[in-house]
C-alpha cells in the first residue's frame, strides 16, 4: 500500500476561512492510501517545509500531495524541498484549493470543503499512479547566433563572445551598424555615432569568436533549445568578399549613380555597386542586382575591369550555410514610417519635408551636406525649421496608438543640431507633451528651451502644405488656444517608429510571436523582457519595442548573460513531463505526427512505430489525446490516471 | 449596356439636376445605365451621421431595402453627401447583426434587409469598374490647356472607413481630369471645409472659407473648380458674390461638376454638359481653351 502524505495550507485566511480544514483532514485521512494528514497555517514558509520533509522521513511517505495555492506559485518549492530529503519530485503534486476553491466559493464554505476534500483524493489517485522521473539532459552547442547588427546586435555579439561563445552575428544589410549608423549625434550627450559606435563594430569584426554573416537573411531554423540548426542564407553579392580590399574604385566607376542611398535614408544617391558608408563592417563592395547594368541588360561591366583586386565576376555567389547553434538572440531593430504615409503633411510630394532620421543626415557630418543644413529642394540654408512630433503616434484612431518613446527627445537634439549649424535660425517645436525621462534627459531639453532659444508649441499640426516655396504649417497653440500659422523653409517630421519589415515571416521561422504591431513578444513584460515563450530564444534592442541606445544596449547585455548562462553547462536540464509512445501498442500511423505543434514526434522509418524527441516535446499532451491506439502518452498523466481522478470526481469511488 | 440602380437625393432633382444630366449622360456613353427607381426616399443627410442611434438610420435604410429590391447588390450616387449617409448606414449594418434585427423588427411592414450592399460614388464606379483607361479612349475632345482645380471637400473621403480615397491627398479626380486631357491644379486646400450648411445663416462665415479656397486656385493658376458635391457647388459657386462684397478685388473662377467636363470631352450635345447651375459663367474660358477650333499648324 502506498504511504501519502496530504499537507493541507490555511495561506492565511484565505483558505481557512472558507474551507473547514479539520473536515478535511478527516475525511482525506481515511482514504487507505494516505499515510498522514496535517495542516499548517502557512505550508510554503521555512518551519511549513521543515514540517514536511520530518514527516516525509519519520513516516517513510512515498508520495505527497500538497493542497494549496495555484502550482505555478509553490510547485518548485515543494517538489525542491521534497527532492532534499531524498523523495523523487515528480512524486509530489499539488492540489489547488485556493485558486480553484476558497477564492470563487467564498460565499459557500461547505460546498467548498467538499469540493477540497474531492480535489485532494482526486490528487491521491494521482499520485499513487505516478511514477519517478528524471530530469532529462541535453547537450548543448556552444554558439549563439545574433539575428541583427544593429547596436542591439552588436553589443550582445561581444559581451557573448568575451564569455568565450562562438557567435554568428547574421545582418541582412551589407554593414552592421544599423539605425544608430546613420544619426548624427546622441541625446543627451552629444556623442557622434563615429565616435562610440566604430569601435564597437570594429571590434565584433576583429573579435576571434565572432563571425559577421553581412548581407545575409534567415532562410529557416529547426531544432531546440541548446541544438538549434539553422540555414543562413548569403545573398548574390557578385563580388568575391576574399579578394576585395573595400578600396572603393568600383563606387566610383560605377555609372548608375540615381539609386537611393539606405544609409542615408534617400537624401543621397548611391551607385549600383557599393559599400554602404566609408566605416563599413566588413568594408566590403555588393554590386546590387536590381540596378546593375551588366546584370539587367549585359551592358556596362566597367567595375570588372577597374577593380585592381580582380574580385567582380558577376555570378550569382548565393550560398546556404547551415549553422549549429545553441542560442538565438533576436536584435532586428526598427524602422520608422516614412513621409509618404501621411497625406495631411503632403505624402511625399514637398520634397523640404522629411522625417527625422532623414534630418539625422542632414546634419549629420557624415552627411551628403557635410552637416551643412540645406533644403533638399533647393540647397538653400532653411532660417525656420518646424518640427512636428507624434506624427503617426499615439493616434489610435488613424496610425499607431503608441508613444515612440525616442522622438521627444531626437526633436530637442535635432532643434538644438540645427541651432548649432544655422545660428540665426528659428527652430519651432509642436508637441502634445514631453516625455523625457531619462538621465539627464529632462536637463537636455530644458537647454533647448532655455540656452538655444527652441520654440516649443504645445498643439499639433492640421495640415502642411508649399506656398510659393514656402512650406505653410497651421496648427494650435492649445496653452492660449489660438490657431496657429507659420510659413517656414522646411518641416521636420518624427515619424512613428514601427517593427522591422520582415520581422513576421522571421518570427514564423523562429516559432515566436509578435504583437498586432509587429514588436516581438517576450515572455513576461515585466519579469521576463528578454526571453521569448520559445527557450534559448531571446530578445534584444527596439525589435522588441522602440528604445533608446542606452536602454537598447542594456537590454542587449541582459540577452547575452542569458544566453551566456545557458550555455555555461554541457548539458541542458529538461522537465520529464513528456510524451513516451507504448512500442507495443503504436500501429505506425502517424496522426501523432500531424497534431504535434512542436514536430517532436515522428514515425520511425526502420521500425515503423513512433518515437518522440525528448529535446523538442513540450509536453502538450496533443499525441496523447489523438492517438487512436493509446499508444501516445503523456508521462505522470497515463490514461487510466485521469480516467481515475475523473472517477473521484463524479463518485467518490475508483472505479476498478 | 449595365445597369445600376442610381439615388439621386433631393439636391439632384432640384438646384444641381444639370449635375444629374451630365452624370446620366457620360455614363450612357461608357455602357453603363444609372437607372433611378421609383419609391426613393430622403437618404437621411446630417441626421443620420450626427447620432448613434437606430430611428435615424430609417432614411437611409429604407433605400438599401429598395436596392435589395431592384436586385442589386451595388448602388451609386452622385452627391457626396447622399454617397456619405448612405455608406455609413450600409457598413453600420454589416457590422452589427444585433442593430439589423432591430432594424428588421422595427420595419415589420418592409421586407427584411440582408445587409451587404456595396454603396458606390460615381468617381468610384469609373474609377474601379470602368477605369480612367477607358474613359480616355471615350475622349473626342481633349481638355488641352484646360487648368482645372479639383475640390473634394469632406464627406467623399471622410471619415475614413467610408472615404474613397485618401483623405487628406486624395487624387481620384486629379486622375480623372488628367485622362480627359486637362492640366490638373493640386491646391492643399482641396479638403479643407467649404462651410456645409453654415451657408444657410452665416453666409459670410462660408464665404470667408470659400474666399481661401478658391484663391489658392487662382494663384495656382486654375482657371476653374470642379466638386461632386451639390453643397460645395453652391458655396463656392453662389457665394461668390458675398465673396466680392468682402473682397472687392476677388476676380471670380467658374466651378463646375466634373461631369460637365466630360460632357464636353466627350463631345456630346450641349443640353446635356449641365452648364445651366452655374453662377459664374465657365463658357468665356471654355471657349478660349477648349471650344474654339484649334489651330492645326495653320492648316
Ligand atoms: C531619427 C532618430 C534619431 C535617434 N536619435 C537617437 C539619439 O540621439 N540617442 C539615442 O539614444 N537613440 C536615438 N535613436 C534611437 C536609436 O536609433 C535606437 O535606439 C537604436 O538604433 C536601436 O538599435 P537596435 O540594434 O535595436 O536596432 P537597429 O538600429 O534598428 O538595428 C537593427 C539591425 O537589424 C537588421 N535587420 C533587421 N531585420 C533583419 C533580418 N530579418 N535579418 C537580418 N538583419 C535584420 C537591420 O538591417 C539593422 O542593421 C534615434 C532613432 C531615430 C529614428
Ligand atoms: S570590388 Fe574591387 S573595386 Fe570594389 S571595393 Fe572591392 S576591391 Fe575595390
Ligand atoms: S516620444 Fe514624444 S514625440 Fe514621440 S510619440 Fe512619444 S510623445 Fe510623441
Amino acid at each position: 500500500m502506498p504511504r501519502i502524505g496530504v499537507f493541507v495550507c490555511h495561506c492565511g485566511l484565505n483558505i481557512a476561512a472558507t474551507v473547514d480544514i479539520a473536515k478535511v483532514i478527516d475525511r482525506v485521512s481515511q482514504h487507505p492510501a494516505v499515510a498522514h494528514a496535517e495542516d499548517y497555517i502557512f505550508m510554503c514558509s521555512d518551519p511549513g517545509q521543515l514540517l514536511v520533509q520530518g514527516k516525509i522521513q519519520e513516516l517513510g511517505l512515498d508520495g505527497l500531495v500538497m493542497a494549496n495555492c495555484s502550482p505555478t506559485l509553490h510547485e518548485r518549492t515543494f517538489r525542491n524541498a521534497a527532492a532534499l530529503v531524498g523523495l523523487n519530485p515528480y512524486l509530489v503534486e499539488i492540489a489547488n484549493i485556493r485558486e480553484a476553491v476558497s477564492w470563487p466559493h467564498m460565499k459557500e464554505p461547505e460546498r467548498a470543503t467538499e469540493k477540497a476534500i474531492e480535489i485532494i483524493l482526486a490528487t491521491v489517485e494521482k499520485v499513487r499512479q505516478n511514477t519517478e522521473l528524471h530530469t532529462i539532459k541535453v547537450p548543448v552547442t556552444h554558439s549563439v547566433m545574433i539575428i541583427g547588427g544593429g547596436v542591439a546586435g552588436i553589443q550582445a555579439a561581444l559581451d557573448c563572445a568575451d564569455a568565450g561563445l562562438e557567435v554568428h552575428l547574421v545582418e541582412r544589410t551589407s554593414s552592421i551598424g544599423g539605425m544608430m549608423a546613420s544619426l548624427s549625434e546622441t541625446f543627451p550627450t552629444l556623442d557622434c555615432p563615429q565616435c562610440i559606435l566604430t569601435p564597437k563594430m570594429t571590434q565584433a569584426g576583429k573579435h576571434p569568436n565572432i563571425r559577421i554573416h553581412a548581407y545575409s537573411e534567415i532562410e529557416e531554423v529547426s531544432g531546440f533549445v541548446g541544438n538549434f540548426q539553422a540555414k543562413v542564407r548569403h545573398k548574390a553579392t557578385y563580388i568575391d568578399w576574399s579578394k576585395c580590399t573595400g578600396c572603393g574604385v568600383c563606387m566610383t566607376v560605377c555609372p548608375t549613380k540615381k539609386i537611393p542611398s539606405e544609409y542615408n535614408h534617400g537624401m543621397a544617391n548611391r551607385t549600383a555597386a557599393y559599400i554602404p558608408f566609408p566605416q563599413a563592417v566588413p568594408n566590403r563592395a555588393v554590386i546590387d542586382d536590381k540596378n546593375c547594368l551588366w546584370l539587367l541588360k549585359g551592358k556596362c561591366g566597367i567595375c570588372a575591369k577597374k577593380c585592381p583586386a580582380e574580385a567582380i565576376h558577376y555570378e550569382d555567389n548565393t550560398e546556404i550555410e547551415e549553422l549549429e547553434i545553441g542560442a538565438i538572440i533576436v536584435a532586428t531593430g526598427m524602422e520608422v514610417l516614412p513621409v509618404e504615409h501621411f497625406g495631411e503633411y503632403g505624402l511625399g510630394k514637398i520634397p523640404d519635408v522629411v522625417t527625422g532620421i532623414q534630418f539625422e543626415r542632414l546634419l549629420a557630418p557624415s552627411g551628403p551636406t557635410a552637416g551643412k543644413v540645406q533644403r533638399p529642394s533647393d540647397g538653400t540654408e532653411p532660417k525656420e525649421i518646424a518640427f512636428l512630433q507624434c506624427i503617426g503616434s499615439r493616434d489610435p484612431a488613424n496610425y499607431k496608438p503608441y508613444c515612440s518613446k525616442v522622438c521627444c527627445m531626437y526633436t530637442g537634439k535635432q532643434a538644438m543640431l540645427y541651432k548649432h549649424a544655422v545660428h540665426d535660425g528659428q527652430a519651432f517645436v509642436f508637441y502634445i507633451d514631453i516625455r523625457s525621462d531619462g538621465k539627464g534627459y529632462e536637463e537636455f531639453i530644458q537647454r533647448a528651451m532655455e540656452e538655444e532659444k527652441v520654440l516649443y508649441i504645445r498643439g499639433k499640426v492640421s495640415k502642411v502644405f508649399e506656398d510659393e516655396g514656402k512650406i505653410v504649417v497651421w496648427g494650435t497653440d492649445t496653452l492660449t488656444g489660438k490657431w496657429i500659422e507659420l510659413r517656414v523653409d522646411m518641416v521636420v517630421l518624427a515619424t512613428a517608429a514601427v517593427a522591422s519589415s520582415g520581422v513576421n515571416e522571421l518570427a514564423s521561422k523562429l516559432r515566436i510571436t509578435t504583437d498586432e504591431h509587429g514588436w516581438l513578444k517576450e515572455a513576461h513584460l515585466k519579469l521576463q523582457p528578454v526571453e521569448t515563450l520559445t527557450a534559448g530564444i531571446y530578445l534584444a534592442g527596439a525589435a522588441q519595442f522602440v528604445k533608446d541606445i542606452s536602454d537598447t544596449v542594456a537590454q542587449a547585455s541582459g540577452a547575452a548573460a542569458k544566453a551566456i548562462a545557458l550555455l555555461s553547462k554541457d548539458h541542458l536540464e529538461r522537465v520529464p513531463i513528456i510524451a513516451c509512445v507504448d512500442q507495443d501498442l503504436c500501429v505506425g500511423c502517424g496522426y501523432c505526427e500531424t497534431f504535434c505543434a512542436y514536430g517532436a514526434i515522428a514515425v520511425d522509418p526502420v521500425t515503423g512505430k513512433a518515437e518522440v524527441n525528448e529535446g523538442l516535446c513540450e509536453g502538450c499532451g496533443g499525441c496523447a489525446a489523438h492517438c487512436p491506439s493509446g499508444a501516445a502518452t503523456l508521462t505522470n498523466y497515463g490514461k487510466k490516471q485521469v480516467f481515475d481522478m475523473i472517477t473521484t470526481f463524479t463518485n467518490g469511488q475508483v472505479v476498478q | 449596356m449595365e445597369t445600376i440602380p442610381y439615388f439621386p437625393g433631393c439636391t439632384c432633382k432640384a438646384d444641381a439636376l444639370p449635375f444629374e444630366v451630365s452624370a446620366k449622360a457620360v455614363m450612357r456613353e461608357l455602357d453603363i445605365e444609372m437607372r433611378e427607381w421609383e419609391r426613393w426616399t430622403c437618404c437621411g443627410t446630417v441626421y443620420s451621421m450626427t447620432t448613434d442611434d437606430l430611428i435615424h438610420q430609417l432614411g437611409p435604410a429604407r433605400n438599401l431595402i429598395r436596392v435589395q429590391e431592384e436586385g442589386s447588390d451595388r448602388v451609386v450616387t452622385i452627391c457626396s453627401m447622399c454617397y456619405s449617409t448612405l455608406k455609413l448606414s450600409a457598413m453600420m449594418f454589416d457590422a452589427d447583426e444585433e442593430k439589423l434585427q432591430k432594424l428588421n423588427d422595427f420595419l415589420y411592414d418592409e421586407v427584411d434587409y440582408e445587409g451587404g450592399i456595396r454603396v458606390m460614388h460615381i468617381l468610384e464606379l469609373l474609377r474601379d469598374d470602368v477605369g480612367f483607361e477607358a474613359v480616355k479612349e471615350r475622349v473626342v475632345r481633349p481638355l488641352e490647356g484646360l487648368r482645372v482645380a479639383p475640390y473634394y471637400g469632406c464627406t467623399l473621403v471622410r471619415p475614413t472607413e467610408a472615404g474613397i480615397d485618401d483623405r487628406e491627398e486624395p487624387r481620384v479626380m486629379h486622375d480623372l481630369l488628367e485622362a480627359l486631357g486637362a492640366e490638373v491644379v493640386d491646391s492643399p486646400f482641396k479638403v479643407e471645409c467649404c462651410g456645409s450648411y453654415e451657408t444657410v445663416d452665416r453666409p459670410e462665415m462660408v464665404a470667408e472659407k470659400c474666399h481661401r479656397i478658391l484663391s489658392d486656385a487662382i494663384k495656382r493658376g486654375a482657371d476653374l473648380v470642379v466638386t461632386s458635391c451639390p453643397l460645395c457647388e453652391f458655396n463656392l459657386d453662389d457665394r461668390q458674390d458675398v465673396i466680392s462684397s468682402i473682397a472687392p478685388r476677388f476676380p471670380g473662377i467658374p466651378v463646375l461638376y466634373f461631369t460637365s467636363l466630360m460632357a464636353i470631352a466627350f463631345d456630346l450635345p450641349e443640353e446635356e454638359w449641365g452648364l445651366e447651375s452655374a453662377t459664374v459663367d465657365p463658357l468665356p474660358v471654355l471657349q478660349e481653351k477648349v471650344l474654339a477650333p484649334k489651330d492645326e499648324g495653320g492648316g
